[in-house]
């Protein structure tokens, strides 16, 4: 907007410039002792947390059994998610009666917060890996469910028309023709509920479960040590970046693979 | 009139109910221990309603949670949408903001609250804290993107007749980013209430979320049910309340007005 982009070697420059300011402020208000430590810790405790974290149980586990019990009950609910949601879009899109019947149920409860599901996930599913599986369903259902209807919606009709003049059955129909055309739009889908679901975790983790990166967050919190909560945001962060990374490589590979992106 | 697709859609609402009425009361399949029967949903909204439940009534409960959601929301746009103004503006700013965002993007809001809650404690402040971080980035990216989107020539053209800078950015820019600006509030106002009832889920003395907490600790299924109701009421309420707003903000914006 400023004239033109600026170069490699400006951005980088920049960026640096941007990075150390904000490492630096954070470094001066910690270290000269106007920040107490309990309160924020220096950038360079906080690292140090964070690699003592990994070898070094806190909460009943190191960092690493944390992050996997996490991830399990995090794979789960997302599996499940896109289990039920993929089928029911794409029938959404090919039978308008189901469509009708599901729509008005889901718009009503689309308002309600996933993380409002935790009372009733604890009742009936335990705090274990039952209850925060399905806070994290809750959070991760959504996306599929309408990107799989959406992708199947808006299949061209030259392709269901040909299909149908050539005796296609209901099935076939869908598996053959709905589901391959929806799948760049289900896996944007299936993007956007892994970040959802990830989120939901944290917040299943915070209020209900007993193990995990959430649990380890609130007994720190709960013994007044800041920079080993802010060592679980920090772990929080990095897995959730990587998960993202990996799902645009994937949704890329996908991409290219059936010429979309040249 | 009511087409075909809202009768069905009456016609599954009327089931819903007749469904849960048979589950519950009618045959038992579903114990009251799960889940409420219909009466006992009542019950429990008239308790609450009216003798007040978690330390007081529904009315109190939704107010103050509806207050701390404005209030985060309010401070989210007031800071979001400036800075998103300048990082699509110049691109020294975007170079140099980029590695810090990059950096606390990932980080779910919800993980904020364990660290707010020890910075403030568990009154409305370290709410409204959370509240602010999880509304702050969605109104940042859409705000830059939108100053991104502009098109060129409105700019030039603008440029070209001396428009000073401060009425470039407020009859210009921000007009032209309005739409994609509306679109991140949207995104904000969602992730206001996800977090604003998972913060008061984990410590609050009063709110919609210090309902749920009280009735899933006292086991209370239908004051459950009851605080669910009200988070979604609310939520769709406030949804309609600024979709109405950017009804007005984009009156002249012939896209929008469908």
């Amino acid at each position: 907007m400023n004239g033109a982009p600026l170069s490699l070697r400006e951005t980088l420059a920049w960026g640096a410039l941007g990075a150390l300011a904000f490492v630096g402020f954070w470094t001066l208000i910690t270290t000269s002792g106007l920040v107490p430590r309990q309160f924020l810790p220096s950038p360079l405790d906080l690292v140090q947390r964070f690699f003592h974290l990994l070898t070094s149980p806190f909460a009943g586990a190191t960092l690493p059994e944390h992050l996997a019990s996490s991830f399990r009950r995090y794979a789960f609910g997302v599996l499940l998610a896109a289990a039920i949601g993929i089928p029911l879009g794409l029938l959404m899109g090919w039978f308008r009666l189901l469509d009708d019947i599901v729509t008005p149920i889901f718009d009503g409860l689309r308002f309600i917060a996933p993380i409002a599901w935790v009372p009733f996930a604890a009742l009936w599913f335990g705090t274990g890996i039952g209850g925060p599986v399905m806070i994290i369903f809750a959070g991760a259902f959504p996306p599929c469910l309408i990107n799989a209807y959406r992708g199947a919606r808006f299949v061209e009709p030259r392709l269901i028309e040909a299909a149908r003049m050539l005796g296609t059955g209901n099935l076939r129909m869908i598996l053959e023709i709905l589901l391959p055309a929806a799948v760049p739009s289900i896996v944007a889908g299936l993007r956007v509920s892994a970040g959802l679901g990830w989120q939901s975790l944290v917040g299943a983790e915070l209020i209900v479960a007993a193990a995990g990166v959430g649990f380890m967050m609130v007994q720190a919190q709960g013994s007044v040590q800041t920079t080993t909560v802010m060592a679980g945001m920090l772990a929080i962060g990095l897995v959730g970046m990587l998960i993202d990374i990996l799902l645009r490589q994937g949704e890329a590979w996908m991409r290219r693979r059936r010429g979309l992106d040249s | 009139m009511i087409g075909r697709r809202g009768l069905i859609g009456l016609g599954t609402v009327a089931g819903v109910i007749a469904l849960w009425f048979l589950l519950t009361t009618l045959t038992g399949i579903v114990s009251g221990a799960r889940f409420p029967s219909p009466s006992e949903f009542w019950a429990s909204l008239v308790q609450i309603w009216t003798r007040g439940y978690a330390g007081g009534q529904l009315l109190a409960h939704a107010l103050h949670s509806l207050k701390l959601v404005v209030m985060g929301f309010l401070v989210a746009i007031a800071t979001g949408i400036p800075l998103g103004l300048w990082m699509g503006w110049s691109r020294r700013a975007e170079a140099a903001i980029n590695p810090v965002f990059l950096v606390i993007r990932p980080i779910p809001p919800l993980a904020w609250i364990p660290l707010a809650i020890l910075w403030l404690g568990l009154g409305d402040a370290a709410k409204i804290m959370v509240i602010w971080f999880s509304a702050f980035v969605p109104s940042v990216i859409n705000t830059f993107a939108g100053v991104r989107n502009i098109d060129r020539p409105i700019l030039e053209a603008a440029r070209m007749l001396g428009t000073p800078r401060g009425r470039m950015v407020t009859e210009i820019i921000a007009p032209a980013a309005s739409p994609l600006i509306f679109t991140g509030l949207r995104l904000s106002l969602q992730a206001s209430w996800t977090t604003l009832v998972a913060a008061e889920l984990v410590g609050a003395m009063v709110g919609v979320g210090f309902v749920l907490n009280m009735a899933q600790q006292d086991l209370y299924p239908a004051m459950i049910l009851v605080g669910m109701i009200t988070v979604g009421i609310l939520g769709w309420a406030t949804t309609v309340a600024l979709a109405r707003v950017e009804r007005q903000a984009l009156a002249w914006n012939v896209a929008a007005r469908d």
